[in-house]
């Protein structure tokens, strides 16, 4: 019996540690391909999206072979840290408390993210096309989220699971709504349509890809487009943090898609705008 | 192993403690209710009564749960013939989504383990229950089920961990038991092992405490029906136990004796 347990505890101790010398002639990457247009499963049943391209252009810039695995979103951190794969591409925001565990490359794309609510609630007009930063909040700022506040209050909103839309709907509607977590986005949709939940919040390039769909057209977007604070400086490559040439590697390999106009043009093919980070010197 | 977040989960995840039991003895106990006519139906030898409980049984033994839940959860969810009727304020909410498919699929295994209790009660009581002239009704509730009950109490509590174990999956449909805390936690701290390691003790433990009731309910029951002499030792120390059959002989003295004075 002992030894029966010490033997299981080693086939633990292997599994985890299970991160030998990963031959850097090939790569694997991860994407939860349930957030489009940022990743999803295509019709083939294949990997697609604005991460998976920009992903391929690095690796040809790297010169390296990569391969894209799906992998759900609440354990692809710790599949990261533990070997699973090499790298995180999916539309995954560099944060403070996520460099704790990982480390980012610097941003290939921003983005920003905003609230949805059923239309059938009728609740007071606001400006969605204002921007609102989260970073350092004033006077006015706090107007317009109390009015929000106001607004949502006795609602049940829902929100992707260890997402930082999580954290940050939490903190600011925290205790006026019930917040409900799900696995995925395609979930929270579902539960948005059947009226379980009355709005949620996310990416809104994700949104936008559920409002324009058949079922989208239940629930339109409410508030400002809310980013900085806990969505930190933009979207970037998660890696493991002692594979330092990788890290730089891939920094260098999006400074270069950057400044040829790469990033834009895969930004406006997906998103049909220009999120790709501002080339700064 | 980092001691800081095991302490957290320690601290954490009993708040799902609540939750994982109430959905776990709530779909027990309405799935034992339904499987007790279910059984018999089941357990009878015509086609008519028993090929619908068979078919429901197989459906719902043969399936995973998950699938069932979800068909539940988000499959009821999609009709708006459900969602304009007043079952949608039951179905609106998780809880009940995860009680009614948990109950549908105990009732199917319960079923079935109570009907192999019920064909292993030697036909010779109920036989002599019929000559004593107990109705069908009568021999079912005084003999058949009281034996059914200590025959299928060992495959029935593997039933009950099965179900306390199947309750994790009420976390995918957005309830925080003490899988759903546990992955939110994770969530927060990235640190799988730590949490699920905690998580794992918690059932465990949960597990250990419900095997250990039914092994006293069990020599209990035993104790109680191998001799009238140890039953009235018993009764004297402690309170009489339910199914023992000194009361089954006062129900029957009790049942006939109208019946002679009439003849």
């Amino acid at each position: 019996m002992k030894r029966t347990i010490l033997l299981a505890l080693c086939a633990l101790v292997f599994c985890a540690n299970n991160l030998g010398a990963v031959d850097r002639k090939t790569l694997t990457i991860a994407s939860e391909g349930a957030s489009p247009p940022w990743n999803a499963i295509n019709s083939e049943g294949a990997l697609a999206g604005f991460d998976i391209d920009v992903g391929r252009d690095l690796c040809r810039r790297i010169n390296v072979e990569c391969t894209f695995v799906p992998q759900d979103w609440d354990g692809i951190i710790p599949a990261l840290t533990v070997g699973k794969f090499d790298a995180i591409m999916s539309g995954m925001a560099i944060t403070e408390k996520r460099k704790k565990s990982i480390a980012f490359t610097q941003p290939y794309a921003g983005g920003f993210n905003q609230l949805v609510v059923r239309k059938d609630l009728n609740l007071p007009h606001t400006d969605t096309s204002a921007k609102l930063n989260l970073t350092t909040i004033d006077a006015e700022k706090q107007a317009v989220l109390d009015q929000l506040r106001a607004a949502l209050t006795g609602k049940t909103l829902g929100v992707l699971r260890s997402s930082n839309s999580e954290a940050v709907l939490n903190e600011l509607f925290g205790k006026v709504a019930t917040i409900r977590s799900y696995d995925s986005q395609d979930n929270m949709h579902l539960d948005l349509v059947a009226e379980r939940i009355d709005g949620g919040l996310a990416d809104y390039f994700t949104w936008k890809a559920f409002l324009d769909s058949k079922d989208g057209g239940i629930a339109m977007l409410y508030g400002p487009q809310l980013s900085g604070g806990l969505w930190g400086p933009g979207v970037g490559v998660g890696l493991r943090q002692d594979d330092r040439e990788l890290i730089a590697a891939f920094d260098s390999a999006i400074d270069a898609a950057m400044r040829d106009g790469t990033l834009k043009r895969l930004s406006e093919q997906w998103f049909e705008i220009d999120v790709s980070p501002q080339v700064s010197n | 192993m980092n001691t800081a977040i095991v302490l957290e989960a320690l601290l954490t995840l009993p708040r799902g403690l609540i939750l994982t039991l109430a959905l776990t003895i709530a779909s027990l106990a309405a799935g034992f209710a339904v499987s007790i006519p279910l059984a018999f139906l089941r357990a009878s030898s015509n086609p008519w009564a028993s090929a619908p409980v068979l078919a429901y049984t197989y459906a719902f033994r043969g399936t995973p749960l998950l699938v069932q839940l979800f068909l539940i959860y988000y499959g009821i969810g999609q009709l708006s013939l459900v969602r304009q009727s007043f079952l949608w304020s039951v179905m609106r909410e998780p809880f009940w989504c995860a009680f009614i498919a948990f109950t549908l699929n105990s009732t199917a295994h319960t079923t079935e383990v109570l009907r192999g209790g019920i064909q292993a009660v030697p036909r010779g009581q109920v036989e002599a229950a019929k000559a004593l002239g107990l109705s069908g009704f009568h021999t079912a509730r005084l003999i058949v089920f009281p034996l059914t009950i200590r025959i299928a109490l060992p495959a029935y509590v593997n039933e009950v961990i099965g179900m306390l174990k199947a309750s994790s999956l009420a976390s995918t449909i957005t309830l925080l038991e003490i899988t759903g805390l546990s992955r939110q936690l994770v969530s927060e701290t990235f640190a799988p092992y730590e949490v699920f390691i905690v998580a794992g003790a918690l059932y465990l433990l949960l597990t250990v405490l419900i095997t250990q009731a039914f092994q006293i309910l069990e020599t209990h029951w035993t104790r109680a029906s191998t001799s009238t002499a140890d039953a009235t030792s018993m009764s004297k120390r402690a309170p009489k136990p339910s199914l023992a059959p000194r009361e089954l002989d006062a129900e029957l003295h009790h049942r006939t004796a109208p019946s002679q004075t009439q003849q």
